[in-house]
């Protein structure tokens, strides 16, 4: 009984989002850039994961890749914070700006990159300590060990996150006793502690259970006030939901970028009408 | 049908469920058993036992009275006992032999006999037999005869037993305070002239005329530590004198009548008077004297508290020094270097230095550690004490530091295993907020990875306290002097040599010169040895189990 009955309000308010999103026409060129990709090629050794990559992500939207596994939407992803550095066989070119700034070059500082341009990973993956020092993690490591500033940032970040009620009588307990979801957002209210500009969500709701993967999905829909969001994701439904911009990869190409609504409703290319009606994938 | 019952048997598996629980109950079996004999030799050692009297009467000789303990009996063919002399009515085929601890070495000789049963008559125990415990010569049993105060007779017969009581109380007090004078007072003076004849020494060598002014404060301050030196010679020598001023007169089983010195007896029961009670309240008596005294009679008697207090030292040092040398040796191995066939030839080696024997490590660490490094600190910063050394002689450090080098091996691979187990989405989450790789490090993998260091800890400590092999060579002696540890400055000296469980067993066991007295004591250092691993087993395993509540489900 209670099993429907939340699945009803997941519907509907799924329905509630879209009806949302329906509201406005999108168009890249009325955008602000804050990412931009160009003639991007990436290698894993000698094999090449990325072909000649271009893409625009606007400022303070959502935007989803989607593709089969393999295709290169994890890489690409994390390419913008530079994850694939701890990988020593990958080998790059082309460009790759963050506001203009092209983030590959030597003179930039990684940590620094990393600290405005956040990530949650795919599994949760909060470390073992305290709630309240989770997310004061990364605030602790720019030497901001102040209580009362941690205090309000641990708040704000927690209700950002829309974690703050389920657990403010508890932050110094184990983040390792939070449930799954809990633990997700609880990695984002980490990941928004430091203030990025972009944060990119690598699948962050495929380990998740439907109820919490809702819980998230409204969460990404009130963060991107803030926030410029990329999210990788396998479920379409989702990318259909949440996100504004749809990038459609394949084998490592970028096959077609646009407006969700028009790449869903009336894709530009036969591969991705295939993929999203569900012929392979 | 039978066949086919059989080979079902064995395929649900049930053999093997047999074999395993079979190997795991003998495992059991064995340890139980060893710890159960250790305990049961050791423990026993120390309870007061019926002191026996018998008549003792060899074919051919006059009958004698013997006192003492049964230790030990034995059945004995009658071929062996004539071969030894003994020659046993016709008929009789074996006989039994009975060892009897006689004491009285200085007037018997040896203090254990076997005796032939046949020829023993029943045994008696009478109340009034006393066991005196001597600083010298082990146990002797006899009868009181009587209590002498400056050669004059105080107190005899029925009233001796009281007046020995308090006399002995009063003997002890004052051995007592002439210990405490001569450890720590003229402990100091002895330092004091020491670092004086150093300072003199230094003086020298720097070229300072003999008649400069530092010259003459040394001198001054040597006369002031002399003077004091006097004061306390004089007291020293009223003390032996008042200590000196009481004896016991004993009968011994032979009747003769002998007197033994208060100041050299450490305690005097009378085993077939106590109650079991009371046996039981002289028995923890005894063992508390055993782990907290200094050994006496060539380690024979006394305890082995020197030796505990050596053991945990050096297990102590050397996990203090081993810890952080294997983590950060982990560390750089696993998280920093490149792996290659470099890094993997490090590994192999690493994991076969585990497996040479401990002796080389001695011998290395007494040409490494002692000779070369020792040597050269002594050149350096102990010049003045030369040709006598400080630091280039066996000591404390040496072995630690030799320990140290034994067990890290086991520190490294623990640690890299435990390194590889953090998962890699925990590194990536803290290299995503902007974290570098030494600070993910230490904030997150390190703590993570404390259980896994920690098992590293507790298999090298248990492999450190059982060592003797490498010890004998650098620093590890038979009676130490002193403690590593005192009240004088810098209070911890590590280029002392020091007392080992392990060595002490080794001492106690093949280089004693009284054999059955030595046994149970073997036995009980054993005993103690074991407990003390355990102890120190026991503290490593609840820090560990408290720092992996800390690190809880991060691996699920």
């Amino acid at each position: 009984m209670e099993a429907t009955n939340s699945q009803q309000t997941t519907a509907a308010r799924a329905i509630d989002i879209e009806s949302l999103q329906r509201g406005q026409k999108l168009d890249m060129a009325n955008e602000t850039t804050c990412l931009e990709v160009n003639n991007f090629n990436l290698f894993y050794g000698k094999k090449q994961a990325l072909f000649d990559v271009n893409m625009k992500i606007a400022k303070h939207r959502v935007t989803a890749f989607i593709g089969p596994s393999g295709c290169g939407k994890s890489t690409l992803l994390r390419s913008f914070n530079r994850m694939n550095d701890l990988i020593d066989s990958v080998e790059i070119s082309g460009e790759m700006l963050l506001e203009g700034q092209d983030l590959n070059k030597p003179s930039v500082n990684v940590a620094d990159l990393r600290r405005q341009v956040g990530m949650v990973f795919q599994k949760p993956n909060p470390f073992p300590k305290s709630i309240y020092e989770n997310v004061a993690y990364g605030l602790r490591l720019q030497g901001i060990n102040d209580r009362s500033t941690l205090d309000k940032v641990v708040e704000k970040s927690l209700k950002g996150a829309a974690l703050w009620d389920e657990v403010k009588d508890r932050l110094q307990e184990s983040a390792m006793g939070l449930s799954g979801g809990q633990q997700q957002r609880l990695v984002i209210a980490r990941a928004i502690a430091i203030e990025p500009e972009v944060l990119l969500l690598d699948e962050p709701a495929s380990a998740l259970d439907p109820l919490s993967t809702l819980k998230i999905e409204e969460l990404i829909y009130e963060l991107k006030e803030q926030y410029t969001i990329v999210i990788v994701t396998h479920n379409m439904q989702q990318a259909a939901r949440v996100s504004d911009y749809t990038a459609f990869m394949y084998m490592g190409e970028l096959i077609e970028f646009g407006a969700t609504d028009e790449l869903f409703t009336n894709p530009a290319k036969k591969q991705t009408e295939d993929y999203i009606t569900g012929r392979y994938g | 049908m039978a066949n086919q019952s059989i080979s079902s048997w064995f395929k649900n598996g049930t053999p093997w469920v047999w074999l395993n629980a079979g190997a795991v109950s003998i495992s059991l079996v064995m340890v139980v058993g060893l710890l159960g004999l250790i305990a049961v030799r050791g423990l026993s050692h120390f309870w007061p036992a019926d002191i026996v009297a018998v008549d003792y009467t060899e074919p051919g000789r006059e009958s004698i009275q013997l006192l003492g303990e049964f230790i030990d009996k034995e059945t004995v063919s009658a071929l062996r006992l004539k071969s030894a002399g003994v020659d046993l009515p016709e008929g009789q085929t074996s006989a039994q032999r009975f060892l009897l601890k006689i004491g009285n070495r200085d007037y018997f000789g040896l203090d254990f006999r076997w005796v032939v049963g046949p020829w023993m008559s029943e045994g008696s125990y009478p109340e009034n037999v006393v066991a005196v415990e001597r600083r010298e010569w082990g146990h002797f049993y006899g009868y009181l005869s009587g209590v002498k105060e400056d050669g004059q007779v105080v107190a005899s017969d029925g009233a001796a037993w009281d007046e020995l009581q308090s006399r002995l109380e009063r003997a002890n007090g004052l051995v007592d305070q002439i210990k405490a004078i001569e450890k720590h007072e003229i402990g100091d003076i002895n330092h004091g002239l020491e670092s004086l004849r150093l300072e003199a020494r230094e003086l020298e060598m720097a070229g300072v005329n003999e008649s400069a002014l530092q010259h003459q404060e040394i001198a001054q301050s040597r006369q002031g530590w002399n003077e004091q030196y006097k004061v306390l010679q004089k007291a020293l020598a009223g003390l032996y004198t008042a200590l000196n001023r009481d004896q016991m007169m004993m009968t011994m089983s032979d009747g003769r009548e002998v007197e033994i010195p208060l100041s050299k007896v450490v305690d005097a029961y009378r085993p077939n008077a106590m109650s079991t009670l009371d046996k039981l309240a002289f028995y923890f008596h005894e063992v508390w004297k055993f782990i907290s005294g200094d050994p006496r009679e060539a380690n024979t008697e006394g305890g082995i508290f020197p030796a505990i207090f050596g053991t945990v030292m050096m297990v102590l040092i050397m996990a203090v020094l081993v810890t952080p040398f294997g983590v950060v040796a982990a560390v750089y191995l696993k998280e920093y270097a490149t792996q290659g066939p470099m890094i993997r030839l490090i590994r192999i080696a690493v994991n076969n230095l585990a497996g040479v024997p401990s002796i080389v490590y001695g011998v290395f660490g007494l040409g490494f550690f002692v000779y070369f490094l020792g040597g050269n600190i002594d050149e350096l910063f102990f010049a003045a004490s030369l040709p006598s050394p400080t630091f280039g002689t066996p000591g404390l450090l040496w072995a630690s530091l030799t320990l140290a080098i034994l067990t890290v091996p086991v520190v490294i691979v623990a640690t890299e295993e435990g390194l590889s187990r953090i998962p890699r989405n925990i590194r990536e989450g803290s290299l995503a907020l902007g974290a570098t790789k030494a600070e993910t490090l230490w904030r997150t993998v390190l703590p993570m990875a404390a259980p896994a260091m920690m098992t590293g800890l507790i298999l090298a400590v248990a492999r450190a306290a059982g060592e003797v092999a490498p010890l004998m060579m650098v620093g590890v002696v038979k009676l130490a002097p002193a403690l590593a540890v005192d009240t004088i400055a810098p209070y911890l000296h590590l280029d002392r040599q020091f007392m080992h469980l392990g060595f002490h067993i080794y001492d106690v066991g093949f280089q004693s010169p009284n054999v059955e007295a030595a046994r149970p004591l073997v036995y009980a250092t054993a005993l103690l040895l074991v407990m003390i691993i355990i102890v120190l087993n026991i503290t490593a395993i609840s820090i560990r189990n408290r720092l992996r509540e800390n690190a809880k489900a991060s691996e699920n």
